[in-house]
């Protein structure tokens, strides 16, 4: 790998390097890179369904001139001399479109002084090595998802001279397992060096799950249920609050579902804190100006709002303080704070009630208020006095957070639970969400 | 470039059974004015070359954004790899008739070309439509978009392919968000990006545009004064704008093949739809006739054939409330012993061809819209995706629409607010009493339809007419 980087980073220096010589003294440019070398395996029935390579890389580059600016997107290859050429025809491209282009007033120029360089190695399996590696322990079950491994890199420099580099190596595998009558469990094992040891024991407790779904499932009528959301199910609830949560241009604009909070119309639990934590180390903490995100950023502190997430643009525009967000003012590590609930706690106090692993296709029902519907997903049970008793069919709920993290909030358990983020439009993403899981009183179902 | 990418075939040095390269050049620009003032500007161009290497009946793929014989024959040996350690545990043995041999050309119907319109220009229109959109200080937010995209690929095969085609496609956006206290509506052009087309400017200074705007910025300020649609059920009437949702969740995703034979159950989900369906399962009332046409000009997703190379014509997926056939090409085809139509698609050069929709319609049928509401005592008109959640089996659905209609006596009355309704799609379908003749069908698409590992947005036409529903459960917003 590190030869790899070595060489990609070298061609990204001498590209910036290329730009800023021809730049003029009244120009400002910021460059960012988004590169892959991926392998994607696609499983079906324990079987292979698609499995394939891709090398990958767009630059971004953004031209400024009297509050005027507009980007150019085109392939970086690592090959000085191609990527050098395109990079000079997109500039003569953007000075033509940018002296069209009305002002912005609000446009913010790259002014800071930040570098950082982040590259993390792994140990991945070879091309030769994933099939025969993952597939024979499960050859017996009815495997399906996806193993996306290799080599991402994120990359940003300006015409201030701040630079940011971060590559990393990484593996992780999608998974689901199904029963014949399509009751089934989710699994996803990520990391930077694969762990035979730590995969069989992964898919042995995948198997213990899917023998609680061997009974009839159970038909649950709609209404309101004592209901446990085990992390995976909480990190879609969190993914939504980027989609018109957490953003302060989104508040400003009458379009975030906690303006109700920060009126003070609405409260939400003293249980419940949301922050922003790059502890983590998982994703790169500089944004498309290269600036660096505090290593935490409360957002919900204890059921108040104490922050939302401020972009630089946002901050000149309504003449507050930016805090290092990126410009869609979205969530890029985020945690839920655990609470004091042992794992080996969470039937008994859920009593009778409803337990479910995961949650999908979520979407607000209503935004201003709050309201988010979904569907239940994979194992999901009906709970009778601390005990299982088979599981539910899938089930709609439809419900304010403003009830399910307001004064339904019964508990949280103590430890929080790294959910990563597989998604790969376009690209591998990176990061994930940590969070607990939750006891609520009367979550609505409502089909 | 076909002379090209067929040169850089003949010069790869590889043992395979099939070997086809799929190269992907696309330009867009991206222009959008928030309340008057720039937001986003910006010119993407992608290009790449995806190989796909068919090895003991597995195909294999590689994809690299470097043109040059080197990386493409790089490429060439890794999807070798792929293939051949794949094929010992592949899932179905794949034929070299899956990757049929097309010699084709295509090219989007197109009026006005992109550059008619400067970007200065664009933008002082987008700037105008903001400031049309605001009708009121309530008004607190508008925003104004133009997306163009200029997309080729080129196909050959080692059996012989050598087909090209080109596609110039345009979408608009436009919304105004009112508010007083914390009543917050936002209203857009027939919902989120759902003018998309094949074409050119023609399809950005339409005729009614400056109409539609004033429009769009006067019933975000109605619907803070209005009323919420009621909890009741009664008779659901879908505009066009809102049935391109209505067909896209609950009949084209549940229609591939692909999910059917389960590759999807991992990410976007199944389908209540069996294989043994096909020919027989009545999937709504007899009224409901949904086609699969590649072949409408400036429908969003039209074209000759599909990224296997097979042959696009238009089919009846379901004819009179009949399941037909699915959505899949040769290769799901085989696997599942079902007909299908050409439409496993890949969304750029970097991704694999899956089964895909492409333009999913409902035919017209009887009676105006005057006619159709005539003909209903009591009920409520939709019109605009605002929200949408449906299970993994594409089964329990909830959607939302951003702006309502009582109709009382034959005739719409009331404006009301949060329009929501849901249901389940086969008794939803069966439900299906009324369809609109063809001066109530209208187009739309959309460029985000998600599916697929590696995940993949794809774009997808739909057309209906309004279309009316019994015995629907709607209801309002509020927590």
């Amino acid at each position: 790998m590190s030869q790899t980087v070595s060489f990609l980073e070298s061609s990204f220096d001498q590209l910036v390097a290329a730009i800023g010589n021809s730049l003029k003294p009244d120009e400002h440019f910021t460059l960012s890179l988004t590169s892959e070398q991926s392998q994607f395996t696609r499983f079906n029935h324990a079987k292979v369904r698609q499995t394939g390579s891709v090398n990958d890389g767009t630059l971004a580059l953004t031209l400024m001139r009297d509050q005027r600016s507009s980007y150019h997107e085109f392939p970086f290859t690592g090959d000085v001399e191609v990527d050098r050429s395109r990079a000079k025809t997109a500039l003569e491209a953007l000075r033509k479109e940018v002296s069209q282009i009305p002002i912005n007033p609000y446009l913010v120029f790259p002014s800071g002084t930040a570098t950082s360089r982040e590259i993390y190695t792994g140990e991945l399996l070879t091309i030769e090595e994933v099939v025969p590696t993952l597939l024979p322990i499960v050859a017996d079950l009815d495997f399906t998802g996806i193993y996306a491994a290799g080599l991402m890199i994120r990359a940003y420099a300006d015409s201030v001279g701040q630079k940011h580099w971060f590559a990393t190596e990484s593996f992780s595998l999608d998974y689901s397992l199904f029963t014949p009558d399509g009751q089934a469990v989710k699994g996803t094992f990520a990391g930077d060096r694969w762990n035979q040891a730590a995969y069989a024991a992964k898919i042995q407790e995948s198997r213990t799950q899917i023998s609680l779904l061997s009974q009839t499932p159970k038909s649950i009528d709609r209404g309101h249920y004592r209901t446990y959301l085990a992390p995976a199910a909480i990190a879609e609830m969190i993914e939504i609050l980027s989609w018109g949560g957490v953003s302060e241009a989104s508040y400003q604009q009458g379009g975030s579902c906690f303006a109700a909070l920060r009126r003070g119309e609405k409260k939400l639990s003293p249980k419940f804190t949301l922050r922003e934590n790059f502890r983590h180390g998982l994703v790169p903490r500089f944004n498309e100006l290269g600036e660096v995100a505090p290593l935490e950023l409360p957002i919900i502190e204890t059921g108040e709002m104490v922050n939302m997430l401020i972009s630089s643009k946002t901050a000149k525009e309504y003449k507050l303080a930016a805090n290092g967000a990126d410009q869609q003012e979205g969530l890029r590590s985020p945690e839920i704070a655990p609470g004091d609930l042992p794992s080996d706690q969470i039937l008994a106090t859920l009593g009778t009630g409803l337990y479910l692993s995961n949650l999908h296709y979520l979407n607000w029902s209503d935004r201003p208020t709050g309201r988010i519907t979904g569907m239940t997903r994979y194992a999901c049970f009906w709970v009778e006095n601390g005990e299982i008793v088979a599981p539910i069919e899938n089930l709609r709920f439809d419900d304010s957070l403003y009830q399910f993290w307001g004064e339904n909030l019964v508990a949280l358990t103590n430890v929080q639970e790294f959910i990563p983020d597989v998604g790969t439009y376009e690209h591998r993403n990176l990061g994930g969400t940590w969070v607990p899981g939750m006891i609520v009183n009367d979550f609505t179902y409502t089909l | 470039m076909i002379v090209e990418l067929s040169k850089l075939l003949s010069s790869l040095t590889i043992s395979a059974d099939w070997v086809g390269l799929r190269a992907t050049q696309e330009a867009s620009t991206h222009r959008t004015v928030r309340d008057g003032i720039p937001e986003y500007n910006s010119t993407s161009t992608t290009q790449g070359i995806m190989v796909e290497v068919l090895v003991n009946g597995q195909i294999g793929y590689a994809a690299t954004n470097s043109l040059t014989l080197e990386s493409v024959q790089a490429a060439a040996l890794t999807a070798q790899r792929h293939a051949i350690v794949a094929s010992k545990w592949a899932i179905y043995p794949t034929a070299i008739a899956a990757r049929p041999k097309v010699v084709e050309d295509y090219t989007s119907p197109i009026l006005k070309p992109f550059d008619a319109l400067t970007p200065g220009e664009i933008s002082e229109i987008l700037i105008k439509i903001c400031h049309t959109l605001k009708v009121s200080d309530q008004i607190v937010q508008t925003s104004a978009t133009a997306i163009t995209t200029e997309t080729e690929t080129w196909f050959v095969s080692s059996n012989g392919s050598e087909a090209h085609q080109k596609f110039w496609m345009i979408s608009t956006d436009y919304s105004a968000t009112a508010q007083e206290g914390a009543i917050v509506q936002r209203r857009s052009n027939n919902g989120g990006v759902a003018h998309c087309y094949q074409g050119g400017m023609e399809y950005f200074i339409t005729p009614d545009l400056w109409e539609r705007v004033q429009q769009i910025g006067t019933q975000a300020i109605e619907l803070l004064t209005a009323e919420e649609c009621p909890t009741e059920t009664t008779t659901l009437v879908l505009a066009p704008d809102q049935m391109l949702l209505q067909i896209h969740e609950s009949v084209g995703h549940p229609l591939e093949l692909d999910r059917i034979l389960g590759d999807e159950r991992n990410y976007a989900g199944g389908s209540f739809v069996k294989l043994e369906d096909f020919g027989t399962r009545v999937y709504g009332s007899p009224l409901m006739n949904i086609t699969f046409d590649p072949t409408v000009s400036g429908e969003f997703a039209s074209y000759r054939f599909d990224d296997t190379g097979t042959p696009a014509t238009r089919e009846y997926l379901i004819k009179e409330g009949t399941l037909m056939r699915g959505l899949g090409s040769l290769e799901s085809q085989a696997r599942a012993g079902v007909p299908g139509v050409a439409s496993t698609r890949a969304s750029s050069w970097n991704r694999p061809p899956i089964d895909r929709m492409g333009n999913l319609n409902l035919e017209p049928g009887n009676g105006n819209f005057e006619e159709t509401i005539a003909s209903i005592d009591r009920g409520v008109f939709m019109e605009a995706n605002r929200s949408w959640s449906i299970d993994d089996q594409r089964h329990k659905f909830q959607f939302s629409c951003e702006y309502g209609k009582l109709i009382e006596n034959g005739k719409l009355t009331k404006t009301v607010r949060n329009p929501n309704y849901r249901g389940i799609t086969p008794t939803f379908w069966g439900s299906l009493v009324n369809v609109g003749d063809r001066s109530t069908w209208q187009m739309y698409g959309t460029p985000f339809c998600g599916k697929g590992e590696p995940n993949q947005a794809i774009r997808v036409g739909h057309g209906s007419p309004i279309a009316v529903f019994a015995n629907v459960e709607v209801f309002g917003g509020g927590s």
